[in-house]
């Protein structure tokens, strides 16, 4: 049993095909990269599997079970936690505040209203917060946050949930070269430690390369290569569409 | 029904559907640059009545015929025009950088300016217009009459239409109008004259509300009304059209204008509901109007309540103001203690949209309906049930929080300025029940003998309970605030696909908002009705939603303080202007719009700002 | 020596304040509060205050009234129930009027009315003409000048009657006023008109007129009479509309109100001729009274006089009389000074009936018709409101007290 399942799912925008016939499985532990050019369709596929964008056809199974109309809410009940393309954090609260708001949902508490919002598991935020490696700023406001570190935020909350899958649309957009590395070290222990499968997608082949255990490769909506990410690297098809016939993929700069 | 009935009703609709899509397509359009809600709209419609009563027969006077009929139509909209640029130029384009709602207020303070200015300029009386040389006979269609003037105005509407369309699609004006309806981003980014572009587009507004009302003339006498009569039904055919969709407006008049025409047959007395029914139909089917997209999600950061460090001593000072507040009966006469009630009274009234504005980012133009129903409530117990005062309170509180949870259970599928403009049309359908079941409400008289028990029979007693319960109701809803329902709200407020990607369920967290609000709200209307002794309309009608948002803006939205500070400001402004000058709403108009270019936080949330700065 | 001068000035300041305070506690002013809607209501309320003032400025250059002159203090009621009653509030415990008169809107009215009941306070209402301020609202403390709803309609109906018109179309504005007016003028129809039916309503919301489209719904139904209570810039679209399609032609068409010259100036020259009202046709009233009166309102204010001026003048010397008849400012003694009392007017002598202090003053009825360029009355009569006042049994099963 794979802990995601996708089956052929398809998504149009107008005359736009954003994901036709879109099939593929992520498994426990896993880091799995979709890659593609800009307009893909890699948001829309992950818009499917978080709950924001219902598909026209297709299916979405996690542990077997079709989530496929299910809101975003009962999925994050049903453990799939994600980041967006462009970060969506709570920009009015603290860093800290973002994390705890999560736990508070995580723990069914957000209808509580004689108890102060601020003394809801302020540890096991700052927990996550260290783990991420926002923990000094734990007090500040969210909205004075450099992107990057917002990004590293909403991994914290997104971990919240204790997911058993974590979506992550471009992690590491907006960061410096060191920055990802560490982000992407970081997420990588995590889906090992914790087994969760998670998919992510990212421009940064030196960060696939590195990290991803598979590799999805979307054009225009369609899967046209999936495998290792050496199996990737040979297949001639991804270097001529994608890369642009791309001397090679060595992952240097 | 014989059918030339049917055709004659049917082009008396056309008639009304084009003289409204005129004016209306201007609000549209300004709305989808600007994203300002121009209140003011209906003002300068009403100016170009007046200027096109007053111009015209002076042109018809020096010449008699057609041309200068409609050269002096036309030159008036332009007058109109060039007061919109006046407008944009020395007003809005100062506070395009505060929060839009803060536009909102401005235009609220124009409307009031604009009242008192057109009877100082034009005189109070009604001025009728001269009919159109040419036109001045009807025609014979189907064997009936009907006046030629209505079959020109039936072509304007399509004319204009067709002109806005020329604009928007041929020249580069237009593209960047386009352009900016459907990303304001992006245009700012291409590195367009944005303020040019913004003048330009209010002229293009104010000319076409300008043309709208200079149509009217050889129809309607230039009269004081005029303004807040078509504000609302330009509301409607905008909001149904799509915000920001010409040809969506266009489509949106021509139904109310049929659905007006032939409303009356079936319902001689639903004239005032119809169309707000429609809209609530709409909205409740097609979120987004006909042709309106969902707003972009942009990285405009919302305003309102943020997360801060609890202020210094905030308890003790909160205590002593409360003391103090309390001691008031001991040296404040009988009005004082009147006015110190009402001012309690809006407090607690702008406190409860505070929930739903500041921390729920969930901007409800329709507030006064759970303010009503809270005064109604209570009063309808009173006079049905005999019942004392200690009864109707909690009669009105539910009254109120069940409105609240029927109305929010629409409201909440929406955003944005649909979402104000659902809560607008509840309110108006309210309105409209109170005004209109007359055996059962009293309609306009309203009910009178709601006097409180003996008890609070006095002054001081009355103003006693009102602080307690307004201190209570107030503690209360901070408290919700700080707890995890309210950051949950206010997650929504900030994201809302984080909050869902959390499992916050969104829509049932801004139900249950509006109840809470809706039941403070209602406290507060109850808490009214008996101060006053009396309830009517008055209470559901928009100018008591707009008295809750301007005292919540003036306070300021970002600060718990605000609308406190709001409502006595309000308060106090008015009732020390009123008894002044019979131009009160000239000054109150200006001192709104001082106070939007002075302190564009609100008044507690500017002056935190600055001592922040300081700091 | 300068220390001393000004000690001696200062006590001269003293002894002249001291006189002064005591002068002015014989002579000082009977304060008279007032509300009406100046900013919202300016074209019917400032003729109004026109006439009060005119009034006050006659009676204090003939020595005011119990040798005091009279003050009144004059504040904007927001043209809202809520303001109206809390500007009364500050004049009767701020300013400490004696008592309290004005008010343009029904529902202000009828606030208004409740409030004095309240605090015990005589409140007079010169305009409103809703029945509920004399008869299910009404009170002990609230007296009403103006010839109600009732009482204006029963005198159209009996215009009706002559006209011999049976189906009968009605027009009148969606709220409290249009709707008592429409249902009255429904059953006094039926019970002077034998055979007599209403064949269509329409009820537009007010200011809101569908012109067009409601004369073609009342032209629809056929009918030899219509009852207009339109007014206002409603009135002026459905004149328009009306004579444009012809509706009005054959017709007997009877109008509330739209004789008085508040109406019939925005009119100009397109007055319906022929229409059968109640007005003010004040520049043929030859009584040396009335034309007192309007001689001496054209040369202070170059105006027309209209409905409203003559109702505040009269208002304003009812109040006069009625103090003066009291002998003092208390509240009972102005109460009993007014019921059951006979005033001469201007518009001839009025009783103020005590069982639902309404006054008997009544009005002019007549015919439209253009002079010049704008409109005015012919055939018109003044009629005396006694006849066409609610009786006494129905004030009673109406009135709470
Ligand atoms: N909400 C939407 N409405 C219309 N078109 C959309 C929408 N979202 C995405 N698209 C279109 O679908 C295609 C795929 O977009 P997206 O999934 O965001 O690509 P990627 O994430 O791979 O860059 C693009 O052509 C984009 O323009
Ligand atoms: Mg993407």
């Amino acid at each position: 049993m794979s802990l995601l399942a996708v089956e052929r799912l398809n998504k149009a925008f107008g005359g736009v095909v954003a994901a036709h016939d879109v099939s593929f499985a992520v498994e426990r532990g896993e880091m799995l990269a979709l890659i593609g050019p800009n307009g893909a369709g890699k948001s829309t596929v992950f818009n499917m599997i978080g709950g924001q964008l219902p598909p026209d056809r297709g299916a979405v199974l996690l542990e077997d079970k079709a989530i496929t109309l299910a809101s975003p809410q009962e999925r994050f009940r049903q453990g799939i936690g994600r980041t967006f393309q462009i970060a969506q954090a709570f920009h009015s609260m603290t860093v800290c505040e973002n994390v705890q708001m999560a736990l508070i949902s995580h723990h069914r508490e957000s209808r509580a209203i004689w108890t102060e919002a601020r003394q809801h598991h302020r540890r096991d935020a700052l927990d996550l917060l260290s783990q991420v490696g926002m923990a000094e700023a734990a007090d500040r406001s969210c909205s004075v946050l450099a992107y990057g570190d917002v990004k590293r935020v909403e991994l914290a909350i997104a971990l919240a949930g204790e997911p058993k899958l974590l979506l992550m649309d471009e992690p590491t957009a907006g960061m410096a070269f060191r920055e990802r590395a560490a982000l992407m070290d970081l997420t990588h222990s995590i889906a090992r430690t914790r087994r969760i499968g998670i998919l992510f997608t990212e421009h940064d082949m030196d960060v696939v390369f590195g990290h991803a255990s598979r590799i999805l490769v979307l054009l225009r909506g369609e899967i046209i290569a999936a495998g290792s990410p050496a199996e990737i690297r040979e297949n001639a098809q991804v270097r001529q569409a994608y890369l642009g016939n791309a001397p090679a993929l060595t992952g240097a700069p | 029904m014989d059918l030339s009935f049917v055709a004659i009703q049917a082009l008396n609709g056309l008639a009304s559907a084009s003289s409204l899509f005129i004016t209306a397509c201007g609000l549209t359009l300004v709305f989808g640059v600007t994203r300002i809600v121009n209140f003011a709209h209906g003002s300068l419609y009403m100016v170009g009545a007046f200027t096109a009563a007053t111009l015209v027969p002076w042109m018809l006077e020096l010449w008699f015929g057609p041309v200068s009929f409609w050269l002096g139509i036309v030159i008036s909209a332009l007058i109109v025009g060039l007061l919109g640029v006046v407008i944009e130029v020395l007003l809005l384009r100062r506070i395009y950088g505060a929060p839009e709602l803060f536009q909102l207020l401005a235009t609220f303070g124009i409307v009031l300016v604009l009242q008192d200015l057109v009877v100082q300029i034009f005189g109070p009386q009604d001025i009728l217009g001269p009919r159109a040389p040419g036109l001045r006979a009807p025609v014979e269609i189907l064997g009936r009459r009907f006046p030629s003037y209505e079959l020109v105005l039936i072509a304007a509407g399509p004319a204009v239409l067709a002109a806005v369309w020329f604009v928007l699609r041929k020249t580069r004006f237009g593209t960047l109008i386009r352009a900016a309806t459907q990303d304001r981003e992006m245009v700012a980014a291409l590195g367009v004259n944005q303020a040019l572009l913004f003048t330009g587009t209010l002229f293009l507004g104010a000319f076409l509300a300008g043309l709208g009302g200079a149509l009217q003339i050889p129809r309607v006498a230039a009269n004081t009304g005029m303004d807040l009569s078509i504000i609302a039904e330009c509301f409607v055919v905008t909001v149904v059209g799509g915000m920001g969709s010409v040809p969506g407006a266009f489509l949106a008049a021509l139904i109310i204008g049929q659905l007006q025409a032939f409303g009356i047959l079936i319902f001689p007395k639903s004239t005032l509901v119809v169309v707000f029914l429609l809209m609530a139909v709409v909205l409740a089917i097609r979120p987004y109007g006909f042709f309106g997209r969902p707003e972009i999600l942009g990285g405009t950061h919302a305003v309102g309540i943020a997360s801060r460090k609890p202020m210094a001593r905030g308890t003790l000072l909160a205590t002593i103001g409360i003391v103090l507040l309390a001691c008031l009966p001991l040296i404040g006469d009988p009005y004082l203690l009147k006015v110190a009630t009402e001012i309690l009274v809006f407090a607690l009234f702008a406190f409860s949209l505070q929930l739903l504005i500041g921390v729920g980012g969930l901007v409800s133009f329709g507030h006064a309906a759970f303010f009503g129903l809270g005064a109604y409530g209570s009063a309808l117990t009173v006079k049905w049930l005999g019942a004392p005062m200690e009864a109707a309170f909690p009669a009105g509180l539910l009254l109120a929080a069940l409105g609240a949870a029927l109305i929010g259970a629409f409201v909440v599928r929406l955003s944005g300025i649909y979402l104000a403009m659902m809560t607008l049309a509840a309110a108006q359908i309210l309105y409209a029940i109170a005004f209109q079941w007359v055996e059962v409400t009293g309609g306009d008289n309203g009910i009178v003998g709601v006097w409180p028990s003996n008890w609070v029979a006095g002054r001081s007693a009355y103003y006693l309970l009102t602080l307690a319960l307004t201190v209570i109701t107030v503690l209360f809803l901070k408290k919700i605030i700080e707890s995890p329902f309210g950051y949950a709200l206010r997650a929504a407020r900030d994201s809302e696909p984080r909050a869902e990607a959390i499992g916050i369920a969104v829509r049932q967290q801004r139900w249950l908002a509006f109840i809470l609000a809706g039941a403070g709200a209602g406290i507060a209307g109850s808490l009214y009705a008996f101060s006053r002794g009396s309830v009517d309309p008055s209470l559901l009608g928009i100018p008591t939603s707009v008295d809750a948002l301007t005292m919540l803006l003036l306070g300021g939205i970002q600060t718990i303080a605000g609308p406190l500070a709001g409502s006595a400001v309000l308060h106090i402004l008015r009732d020390q202007i009123m008894p002044l000058t019979s131009l009160w709403r000239l000054f109150l108009g200006l001192s709104i719009i001082g106070m939007v270019l002075v302190f564009p936080r609100g008044l507690v949330g500017t002056i935190r700002q600055w001592g922040e700065d300081r700091a | 020596m300068a220390k001393t001068s000004m000690t001696g000035w200062l006590a001269l300041g003293v002894a002249l304040a001291l006189g002064a305070s005591a002068a002015q506690a014989q002579t000082a002013p009977i304060k008279i509060g007032e509300l009406n809607s100046y900013a919202k209501q300016a074209a019917f309320t400032v003729p109004y205050r026109d006439g009060w003032r005119l009034a006050v400025e006659e009676i204090n250059a003939k020595g005011g009234v119990l040798g005091r002159p009279i003050e009144v203090i004059s504040r904007d009621d927001g043209g809202t129930t809520g303001d109206a009653t809390r500007v009364a509030d500050e004049l009767v415990t701020r300013e400490g009027v004696s008592l309290l008169f004005g008010s343009f809107l029904s529902n202000v009215g009828v606030a208004m009315a409740d409030y004095a009941n309240q605090k015990k306070i005589v409140y007079i209402a010169a305009e409103p003409l809703t029945d509920a301020i004399t008869m299910a609202q009404g009170n002990r403390y609230t007296f009403r000048i103006r010839p109600n709803n009732f009482m204006q309609v029963g005198m159209l109906v009996e215009q009706a009657k002559a006209s011999g018109a049976k189906r009968w179309a009605i027009v009148a504005p969606n709220y409290e006023y249009g709707q008592s007016a429409a249902a009255v003028f429904k059953r006094l129809i039926k019970e002077s008109v034998p055979g007599a039916e209403i064949v269509a309503e329409q009820y537009p919301a007010l200011g809101k007129i569908e012109a067009g489209a409601t004369v073609s719904a009342l032209e629809q139904a056929k009918p030899d009479g219509i009852f207009n209570v339109t007014f206002g810039p409603d009135l002026t679209q459905f004149v328009r509309e009306g004579n444009t399609r012809g509706l009005f032609e054959g017709k007997t068409v009877l109008s509330l109100l739209t004789g008085e010259p508040e109406w019939l100036l925005p009119l100009k020259d397109e007055v319906p001729e022929g229409w059968i009202v109640t007005g003010y046709p004040w520049d043929e009233i030859t009584e040396p009274k009335h034309k007192a009166f309007v001689d001496a309102y054209r040369a202070k204010y170059n105006d027309t006089p209209r409905l409203g001026s003559l109702l505040g003048y009269m208002v304003l010397y009812m109040i006069r009389d009625t103090i003066e008849r009291a002998g003092s400012t208390d509240t009972d003694a102005i109460i009993k000074a007014l019921e059951d009392a006979k005033f001469d007017t201007v518009a001839g002598t009025v009783t103020m009936r005590g069982i639902d202090n309404q006054s008997s003053m009544g009005a002019w009825v007549g015919k439209l018709v253009l002079k010049g360029k704008s409109g005015g009355m012919s055939d018109w009569k003044y009629n005396d409101g006694t006849s066409y006042m609610p009786s006494e049994a129905e004030v009673k099963a109406a009135r709470k007290d």
